[in-house]
């Protein structure tokens, strides 16, 4: 789901990166309020964490491709919308700058996509959710399964109104692929959550607000 | 808490420094859309990391994986600090 440099058009370049831009002004100006100096190293962790679970890209069964985590649902799970933000904002920057994942004039497309739709898509189905009786493995495996399938939507409109392809084969295509692909983002999700949570890795309004 | 953090990084930089060897080799859902497309032709790079695609330069074994791997977690993590520490509330 990183998105190399070359592809997108300068204006769809511009507005992913002044979206994001806001959007984390937003995220910075939150964590003024709300954000605890104890939960900042349990946030680093995850950080770490995400990091690491992202290099390891897992085989799709009989075809040559693979997928991999982007961590969007399991950070918002623990820690809600706003500070998630910052740990995928953190992790995208890091691959795009060091290790050349992701194309620098992209990475605010890429943050667009993976720090902020990724974990907004995963803090709805959240919000949608917690009402009914689902477990809450069930509901992560949702949540982790649709952040991934928007992103990938949102990422062939960008296609799109780049006039790359058109909207339909973007869709289609992108779709598609992640589809399978969000399986894996939800049963490592899932995985996840039960060790986090026995950590006691969330931030207290996150669980109060979950269960 | 200080030994689950602890126990949090190791498995972290376990995955990052072991498991990601064996990693599957194949393009994701976005390169494999861009082949199937033919847009991924297109993709360039135009800023020359110190540690591309995950490896360290110079270095031909699992071992450049790996380090890099170690590298990232480690940098993940303290810059994650730097940050959080500026953008969290004022003790």
């Amino acid at each position: 789901m990183h998105i190399p440099d070359g592809i997108l058009s300068p204006a769809i370049l511009a507005t992913g990166a002044a979206v994001s831009v806001i959007v984390l002004a937003k995220s910075v100006q939150e964590s003024k309020k709300n954000l605890e100096q104890t939960a900042v190293p349990i946030m680093g962790v995850m950080a770490a964490f995400i990091f690491a679970a992202q290099m390891v890209n897992f085989p799709l069964l009989g075809a040559a491709a693979s997928g991999h985590l982007i961590g969007g649902a399991l950070a918002a799970y623990l820690f809600g919308f706003w500070p998630t933000t910052l740990i995928m904002t953190t992790v995208v920057t890091i691959q795009a700058v060091v290790f050349q994942d992701g194309g620098i004039s992209v990475l605010g497309v890429n943050i667009l996509n993976m720090a902020i739709l990724a974990p907004l898509a995963a803090t709805l189905v959240y919000k949608l959710v917690r009402k009914t009786k689902v477990p809450v493995s069930v509901m992560v495996f949702i949540a982790g399964w649709v952040s991934v399938v928007v992103t990938a939507g949102f990422a062939a409109l960008q296609l799109g109104a780049s006039h790359v392809v058109s909207y339909q084969l973007a869709l289609q295509t992108l779709i598609l692929w992640h589809v399978i692909i969000g399986i894996g983002e939800g049963v490592i999700t899932g995985a996840v959550v039960p060790f986090a949570r026995r950590s006691s890795f969330f931030l207290g309004v996150s669980e109060e607000r979950l269960r | 808490m200080k030994k689950r953090l602890v126990l949090w990084i190791v498995v972290s930089l376990f995955i990052a420094g072991g498991v990601s060897l064996l990693a599957s080799t194949h393009p994701d859902g976005y390169e494999k859309t861009g082949e199937q497309l033919g847009f991924i032709d297109r993709a360039t790079s135009y800023l020359h990391s110190p540690l591309p695609d995950y490896a360290i330069p110079g270095v031909h074994s699992w071992l450049s994986t790996s380090l890099a791997g170690i590298l990232g977690v480690a940098i993940t993590f303290v810059l994650f600090l730097l940050l959080g520490k500026m953008a969290g509330k004022r003790r």
